[in-house]
């Protein structure tokens, strides 16, 4: 499981999703949008582990941020699909 | 009008989206950008969202308040970018056939608003320094 740069076409038992980082995070990454590539059964807690595994500034994102799969606000246990678009969300502070 | 905008937010004309003459009690929450002694001296707050996500769960939580108050309407409207201090960040507009309704339903809303957008304020002060503020 590694970030998986431009490539997007999954193979039989991974998928691949697109993370987006917003805010803090955006600005500690450097980057807003990241291909990942996981297991075919893979959760929104998975994909946390992996990135804190994987990423330069791993300890921007906390093991348990705040995340949304396709615009919907989901758990760590979420499942994730093929496509699906997972942002991780720094503590709000919208109004 | 969306839910969602980059310019000034008109209160006005939110308001006037939610009058049809039949409920006789409206309650507005604006939130503006503030820079009391406890603040600092800001002098604007850089609002940035997850712009998609930010008009869809708002369009939830009026939608789940339509619900619960279906005899209210409701408007409401965040604004995004740079938001000089005093200027509305947030506006929110609940009518309904009398106050304890109007009042129940404009907070609810803005609570819940509060809570789910994904939005986010870096606070730009008058010496140059801006720093991210997490609630």
């Amino acid at each position: 499981m590694q970030p998986s740069g431009d490539h997007l076409a999954p193979t039989a038992d991974t998928i691949t999703i697109e993370c987006r980082f917003f805010a803090r995070y955006a600005e500690v990454l450097g980057r807003e949008v990241l291909p990942l590539e996981l297991p075919e059964s893979a959760t929104v807690g998975d994909a946390v582990r992996e990135l804190r595994r994987t990423l330069p500034a791993s300890d921007m994102l906390p093991e348990r941020p705040l995340a949304a799969v396709n615009r919907r606000h989901t758990p760590l246990t979420g499942r994730l699909a093929h496509g699906d678009e997972l942002a991780f969300l720094p503590p709000m502070a919208g109004g | 009008m969306g839910y969602c905008t980059h310019e000034p937010i008109d209160v006005g004309r939110l308001m006037a989206a939610v009058g049809d003459g039949e409920r006789g009690g409206t309650v507005a929450f604006v939130g503006s950008v503030r820079g009391g002694p406890e603040d600092g001296p800001v002098t604007a707050i850089d609002y940035s969202g997850y712009e998609e996500m930010l008009a869809e769960e708002l369009g939830r939580i009026i939608e789940e308040a339509r619900e619960r108050w279906p005899e209210a309407t409701f408007a409401a409207q965040h604004r995004l970018g740079r938001v000089p201090r005093g200027e509305p960040s947030i506006a929110v507009i609940a009518a309904a056939p009398h106050r304890d309704e109007a009042f129940a339903a404009c907070r609810h809303v803005i609570e819940e608003a509060k809570r789910r957008l994904p939005v986010w304020k870096k606070e730009l002060f008058e010496d140059g320094a801006a720093r991210w503020r997490e609630e």
